[in-house]
């Protein structure tokens, strides 16, 4: 019994870790029905990007280095789409797919060639530390910071939304595009905003993953899958449902793999991603008549 | 003042792709008017006011702002300057509610200073959107999504508005009402500028019509000054 209680509460601190990673590509799609294939690898990017930050400026340690890290990516974000995608948008579903899949390939070797493939990790003096839950039973402190930010991060994101000129411009804009503009929106720099705020969450997950497990020039896509798995479970473009998207996905993981053995922790994902969509291919909350 | 000239359409011509839509047309508002644009379906009437407000761009004429030459400007630009635009369908944003629809109406750094005075305005304007102001804008009636729509083009504190089709699927009595309406707004001092399939209503509302087939304006004048056979015969081709 007790070791069930482990696995969900594990589980659960992983799903917040997952809503994070998950955030930013449901966002985008959602919004400019843009998959950005890259999203994993740009979080990979600020993950590389923080190691080199605190390598570097002595007076840095990793939480502060956050500071410097999410403002960075905010602005590749913002310059990736106003500048590249931007371009390529309203031409059809492929070419944004085909640069968001170029850019994939050139960040994951250009973090090869100058960090080598060896494995790397964001050190922290609490990837050491535990806390207490039973005598038995002791959970990693950096799960609970990774879950913490990451609900955090949602609901920031939820209030930016809901109450916020330029969350209420962005959400006018993916519902329709013309009239976004008729009320005085410039549009094409909405998506620029968006993309470098959906990067912004992308580089705060890639810092906890960093901080919470190793990764190399290749982990992007491993990422992109979960954060596909999350916007799938959840339903495009809504906050609540990314959230429970990432609960559902980290629970499946850990008690599927508990169940059918470790090597089945990520098919166990999938599995309950297949037959979600089977039941409910729109996701379990969709954004379709809500108002968040 | 009165006499000043609000905006000025010179000579435009507007494509879609190699399709011309709108072949040298050229119209001129003075502050203060209401003028209509009448004309059968895909006569061109949509066309002109997306032009206006920015959405398409001519190849050719110019468009003339209060002077200023705002020809190709993007819709941003132009709202900023004072243009605002009810579009044909009336286009209501899905999941904003509608406090949060009129509110991204004062998008503009100018108008959003003032917005939350400008939604009480709009309140006192169209009382039944205070009402219904957090609920989904698409769970309103259409007359009441076509006030939400008139009112969410008022935010931006506009000197001309355009109205396209405001009467399309609405009954007689909502139309008379909303019509109401845009004569209390004119009288605010908004220049307007409507677009109407139903002669009747418009012809009755403006002061200056322009009648428009295949592109072309065929015929202008005050309304009243046109005989029926006049407009029946531009309106329907001969
Ligand atoms: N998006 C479009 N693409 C191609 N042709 C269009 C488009 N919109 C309108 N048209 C054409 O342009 C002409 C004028 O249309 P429009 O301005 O919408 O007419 P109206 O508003 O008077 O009914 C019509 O022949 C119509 O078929
Ligand atoms: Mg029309």
């Amino acid at each position: 019994m007790e070791e069930y209680f482990q696995l969900i509460l594990n589980g659960i601190l992983l799903g917040g870790l997952y809503a994070a990673v998950g955030v930013g590509l449901s966002m985008m799609f959602g919004i400019v029905k843009q998959v950005n294939l890259a999203h994993g690898d740009l979080m990979i990017l600020a993950s590389y990007l923080c190691m080199v930050l605190i390598t570097h400026l002595k007076f840095l340690n990793l939480w502060t280095a956050v500071i410097l890290v999410v403002p960075i990516m905010f602005a590749v974000g913002f310059l990736l789409q106003k500048y590249i995608m931007n371009r390529v948008q309203g031409m059809g579903m492929e070419p944004p797919l085909i640069v968001a899949f170029g850019l994939s390939i050139i960040i994951q070797n250009g973090l090869m060639l100058i960090f080598s493939p060896d494995s790397q990790s964001l050190e922290t003096p609490l990837a050491i530390m535990s806390l207490r839950v039973t005598d038995m039973f002791y959970i990693p402190a950096i799960y609970v910071i990774d879950f913490l930010t990451g609900i955090a991060l949602i609901i920031f994101l939820h209030l930016f939304f809901k109450y916020s000129y330029l969350g209420w411009a962005i959400r006018a804009a993916s519902d329709d595009e013309n009239t976004a503009q008729l009320m005085g929106i410039d549009t094409r720099n909405i998506y620029a905003w968006a993309m470098g705020i959906a990067i912004s969450s992308a580089a705060v997950s890639g810092i906890l993953i960093g901080a919470t497990k190793n990764f190399y020039p290749h982990t992007g896509p491993q990422y992109l899958i979960i954060a596909f798995g999350v916007t799938i479970i959840g339903g495009v473009g809504s906050m609540a449902g990314t959230l429970l998207g990432g609960l559902v996905l980290g629970l499946a993981q850990l008690l599927g793999g508990k169940i059918f053995g470790p090597g089945y922790q990520l098919l166990s994902g999938y599995i309950i991603l297949l037959a979600l969509l089977a039941v409910r291919p729109q996701g379990l909350l969709s954004k379709a008549g809500r108002a968040d | 003042m009165s006499n000043e000239t609000i905006l000025n359409i010179d000579n435009i011509k507007v494509y879609y792709g190699d399709l011309l839509a709108v072949r040298d047309i050229s119209l001129s508002i003075k502050r203060g008017q209401i003028v209509s644009i009448i004309g059968a379906n895909g006569a061109g009437k949509s066309t002109i006011l997306k032009t206006i407000s920015g959405l398409l761009s001519p190849r050719g004429g110019t468009i003339k702002f209060l002077g200023e030459d705002i020809t190709g400007h993007k819709p941003f630009k132009t709202v900023a300057k004072g243009i605002s635009m009810v579009p044909e369908g009336r286009h209501i944003f899905p999941r904003l509610t509608v406090r949060e629809n009129l509110l991204i109406g004062a998008y503009t750094p100018k108008a959003r200073h003032q917005s939350e005075k400008a939604c009480k305005k709009i309140f006192s304007l169209f009382p039944i959107l205070e009402e219904r102001a957090d609920q989904l804008g698409t769970n309103l009636s259409g007359g009441e999504q076509q006030m939400l729509a008139i009112g969410r083009a008022l935010m931006s504190d506009p000197q001309l508005i355009l109205f396209d089709e405001i009467s399309l699927g609405l009954s007689p009595l909502i139309i008379k009402d909303i019509y109401q309406k845009i004569k209390d707004i004119n009288n605010e001092g908004i220049t307007v500028l409507l677009v109407e399939q139903d002669i009747k209503r418009s012809l009755k509302a403006s002061e200056w019509t322009y009648v428009l087939q295949e592109g072309r304006v065929v015929l202008q004048g005050k309304p009243d000054s046109l005989t029926e056979v006049q407009i029946r015969k531009a309106y329907f081709g001969a």
